[in-house]
Parts: C-alpha cells; structure tokens; sequence
C-alpha cells in the first residue's frame, strides 16, 4: 500500500474542504442522483447543457454524506467539465476511468487522483460523481449506484 | 483483564501483519477472528466424521449425527435454552429472524394487527418485519429512541398500546453499545399480549445470556460475531410455540410422511432443518462456545467493557471527536465516533494504513443514523483478543488523520 499523502494530495485535501461548484442549479435542464449504498456517499449533480455545451455544473451531497475522495472528485469534475462539450466530458471520464484501472494518468488536475489506485476500496469514491455526470448527459432518470454499474 | 497475551497465541490471523504494521482488528462488532481450535474442529469434522446426518445406517453417519446434535447440545447449555429441541440450527440471526417472520408471523399476523421494533434495531430485525407487514396489511411501528441511545421507555410502553403481535428488539445494539434491558421488554410486551423477539447477534458474543430468565418467545445468534464460523447461527424459541408453527422451508429432514399430495412435518427442531444442514458450521460454533465457556462470559464481558470504558475516556480527549451511546450505565464494548467533518471512510482507511481496522458506514442502522443526523460513524468494536495497545494504536491512528486533515470540529 502506498503511502497516504498519495491519496490524500493536498489539491484532494483542499478540494474537499472547499469544493467548487458546491451549488443547487436553478437552470440544470439535467439532473442526476449517485449513491454509493455501501457507505452511503450521495451525490446530487446538475447540469445545464446548451446545445452540446456544458454551460454550467453544480452539485450538493447531503450534510456528512460525501467522504473526501467523492466530493473532491466531484468537485474537480466539475471545474474540468465546465464549459467544455458534452463529448470532451464523456472523453474525461474514460481517461478518468482508465486511470483508476491502472492506465495513464488522467489530464490536469484530475491525475491528482492517481493515489486511489492503490486504495481499491475506495475507487467507488472516486467514480461517483462521473457516473452521475455520465447518466446526467445520457438524459438517464434513474439514480445510479455503485451497485449497478459493472466498471464502477 | 483477560490475559490477551496468551489469547492472541490461539488466533493465527493476528500474527499476520496489516499493511506492514500489527494487525490491530477492531471490527468485532462485524465478524470476530477465529481461534485455531475452531478451524481444527471443522478440519477434523471432514478429515473423520463426514456424512450426511440423520439418515445413514453406516458408523460414520452416526458420528456426524452425533457431532451435529452435540453442538445442538452445546448452544442450549450456551443460552440456557428450554430444551435442547428449541435450538433451531440456521445460517445465522437474519435467517432467525426470517424464520419467526416467515413462520410465526405468516400464520399470526393479519391485516390491522402492529408489529412493534426500535429505531436502534439493524436491518435484519426491521426489514423482515416491513416484508411481513407490507404482505398482511399490518402496521410496522418503530419505538424511538432517547438522547443518549437508549430505547425511549414511555415510547415503548405507547407502541403497546396497540395491542402488538410481535415485539422486537435487540439485546445489544451493533451500532450504539447499548446493552438493553431485554426482560424488562419482554415482560411488558408479554403483558400487552405479544410474542418477543430479541435479536441476540451482539449479546451472545459478549454477555452471559440466559433465555429463560430473559423471558423472550424467540432469540436469535450468529455464530460467526462469537468465534464461529461463517454461516453457523441458530433460533431459540420456546418449544410449545415451534409445535404450533408452520415449517418455514420445506424440502427433505423436514418430514414425516410424504405422500403425492400432502406431507406430515417432523419432530421439532427437524421441522425446521430442510435440506442437509450446514454441519461443519455446527461444529465449529460448538468448539468456539467452548472456548469461551472456558473463559467465562463475566469475564469477556468486563474484559471487553474495561476496553471500551479506555478507549472512551482517551477518544474524548481529542478535540472534535464525538462519541455515541449511553454515557454511563451498562454498555458493550462497541465504541462509535465522528471526528470533526473528517468523513467516517477517511477515517478508516487512514487508520488502516496503521493496521487498525474499524468499521466506517451505517452498521446496517439507516433509521438510526438518520435520529443521529450523521450519514455515517466510525466504530471500533472489541473482543477477548484486544487489549490497551489496541486502543492506544486507535487513539494515535485518529490523532494522525486529524493532523492531516486540520479537522474542523463540527
């Protein structure tokens, strides 16, 4: 195992005490719920696209429900995917996915999650958020969990 | 104290190093290890006794029969059942608990009548009760419970008002410690006219417990939280009640008769054994009672409240942590806590670089935390094997994820 500072980087660390995007959107004309039924990480995520573009990004998780690796996941999502077209995101989330498999590191700031690899317990934690976005942009009306998703 | 050194000798997973470190287990609360004089047991139930019980005409049937009804024999004597014939083998409480559902419940419980539980219950004594009721047009009822997590006793003594079919509670809560006063429970829902059922998966790891003088109608236990193997457990009831109930599994060992149509049901406990039953697991529960009968309950008992008592007073200590449960009074040696806004999963898998493991989540106990207004806890559960370095190392791997992370106290 490797050592705990490779998992808990100081961007994780911040991003968690201080997460962007930490909002309800009015104007979100895509919604997504993401549950980790296994330690009870949820996660509200919402989106404005227009037209292909991600316009704007917001997401809640209920008070105490997102441990440090989801929210500062989701929150470094968020700023990643702001503005950019839905299929850069969707391109994000593989290399994000991939990552966390054991591939290469991810672009920018999102490689500062190439800790949890080591930590599979917690992979869950990390997916969460990109899950949502993912069922978000597929206009998908069911919440996703961890449980359901086969690669979570 | 018991002497944990001489315990530990007995137990071979706690050799083995936890990423590098001494494998300090504190999840006890989730499934205890097992000494070696269990795992012989099961070996030596394959390598000589093997054979399907109750039905072969050959010595080697008779000896696992023997061996079978033995452990039988041994969780009666265990909980001072009524008889050896109320030991009901099954894969553990939930699938106890399923049964008096399943049984009892179908055959007893019609549309209006309330089954009552407690809001400290874990799910496998809440959900069988919701499936139950959600067939029969019946209503659930959940007893609150008070500041300091202890059943609410006037909500109680409302919810029985109602006139109850069945009343549940746990005799020890997985998630709080709290050590309930199950004959005093039992004895008021016996004067409203109800069954009892107590969920006996955290006491009868921890505490000398004695059915009869419990009062209960059913109690159920794992065998795997008290040394046993996985998938070893059993139902105790009160014999006159398992006569009158309904088999819960149908299948082989189960009857009597048999004919195209119809069948005849066996003796009890058989009635409720379909199927060729989990031997091994039997055994092994038998061999881990008598470990512990070797010890002795009261001494488990204050060995693991001493732990508990230690590791509260030094977890209090450190700023920002919280601690749930009775403050004072009779509590098992479950000790749960939040630690300022550090997420309950950080916590432990910082601690579980130090080789400390706890459990993080909601034990099984949604409606609980929901009354604690946390999503999660971190709980650290002791057992006859753990001693004060073990709290000690708990201690330092919580003071460490406070340093970094410069927790925020809630």
């Amino acid at each position: 195992m490797s050592d705990l500072g490779d998992l808990y980087q100081q961007v994780i660390l911040d991003h968690n005490r201080n997460p962007r995007n930490f909002k309800r959107l009015d104007a979100a004309n895509r919604k997504a719920e993401g549950n980790n039924p296994l330690c009870g990480d949820r996660i509200q995520l919402y989106v404005q696209l227009d037209g292909d573009t991600i316009n704007d990004i917001g997401f809640q998780m209920p008070q105490g429900s997102g441990c440090a690796i989801s929210k500062a996941s989701a929150s470094l999502m968020t700023e990643a995917v702001k503005g950019k077209p839905r299929a850069d995101a969707e391109a994000m989330f593989q290399a994000f996915r991939d990552m966390l498999a054991g591939g290469a590191n991810a672009p920018g700031k999102l490689a500062a999650f190439s800790g949890v690899r080591a930590f599979p317990s917690r992979i869950k934690c990390a997916n969460l958020a990109w899950h949502a976005l993912h069922a978000a942009l597929q206009n998908s009306a069911e919440p996703v969990t961890t449980e359901s998703a086969k690669d979570f | 104290m018991l002497d944990t050194r001489r315990i530990r000798t007995d137990f071979p997973i706690l050799a083995q190093k936890e990423n590098g470190q001494r494998l300090v287990y504190l999840d006890n609360a989730a499934t205890s290890q097992k000494p070696q004089r269990v795992i012989d047991a099961i070996v030596h139930y394959y390598n000589f006794h093997n054979a399907n019980v109750h039905r072969g005409a050959y010595t080697l049937a008779v000896e696992a029969t023997d061996a079978y009804e033995a452990a039988r024999t041994a969780v009666a004597r265990f909980v001072n059942a009524w008889a050896t014939e109320a030991v009901v083998f099954t894969r553990g409480t939930t699938e106890s608990i399923n049964l008096v559902a399943g049984s009892w419940g179908r055959a007893n419980v019609k549309a209006g009548d309330t089954v009552v539980v407690t809001a400290m219950d874990h799910h496998s004594n809440i959900v069988p009760w919701q499936i139950l009721c959600q067939e029969k047009g019946a209503t659930l009822r959940m007893v609150e419970i008070t500041k300091d997590g202890r059943i609410d006793l006037a909500d109680f003594g409302r919810a029985l008002e109602a006139g109850p079919k069945i009343v549940a509670f746990p005799y020890v809560s997985n998630s709080l410690g709290t050590v309930n006063p199950a004959a005093q429970l039992s004895r008021l829902a016996h004067a409203a006219g109800a069954v009892t059922v107590v969920d006996g998966a955290q006491s009868s790891p921890h505490l000398r417990v004695d059915v009869q003088s419990l009062d209960c109608d059913f109690y159920a236990l794992s065998g795997h939280k008290m040394l046993g193997p996985m998938g070893s457990g059993a139902l105790i009831a009160r014999p006159a009640l398992l006569e009158a109930m309904p088999p819960y599994h149908g299948g082989g060992e189960m009857i009597e008769k048999v004919w195209d149509d119809r069948s005849t049901w066996n003796k009890i406990p058989h009635k409720f054994e379909g199927g060729t039953p989990n031997v091994e697991a039997a055994v092994g529960l038998a061999a881990a009672i008598a470990y512990l009968e070797q010890l002795g309950m009261d001494k488990v008992s204050a060995h693991e409240q001493e732990l508990a008592k230690v590791a509260i007073e030094r977890l209090s200590q450190i700023d920002g942590v919280t601690i749930y449960g009775p403050a004072g009074g009779h509590r098992a040696g479950v000790v749960p806590f939040t630690y300022g806004d550090i997420h309950p999963h950080d916590l432990a898998t910082i601690l579980d670089k130090d080789g400390v493991c706890i459990r993080a989540g909601h034990h099984c106990t949604q409606p609980l935390m929901r009354r604690l207004g946390v999503a999660a806890t971190a709980r650290a559960s002791f057992y006859i094997y753990n001693d004060v370095d073990d709290v000690d190392a708990l201690v330092t791997a919580v003071r460490k994820a406070g340093e970094l992370f410069g927790v925020l106290a809630s």
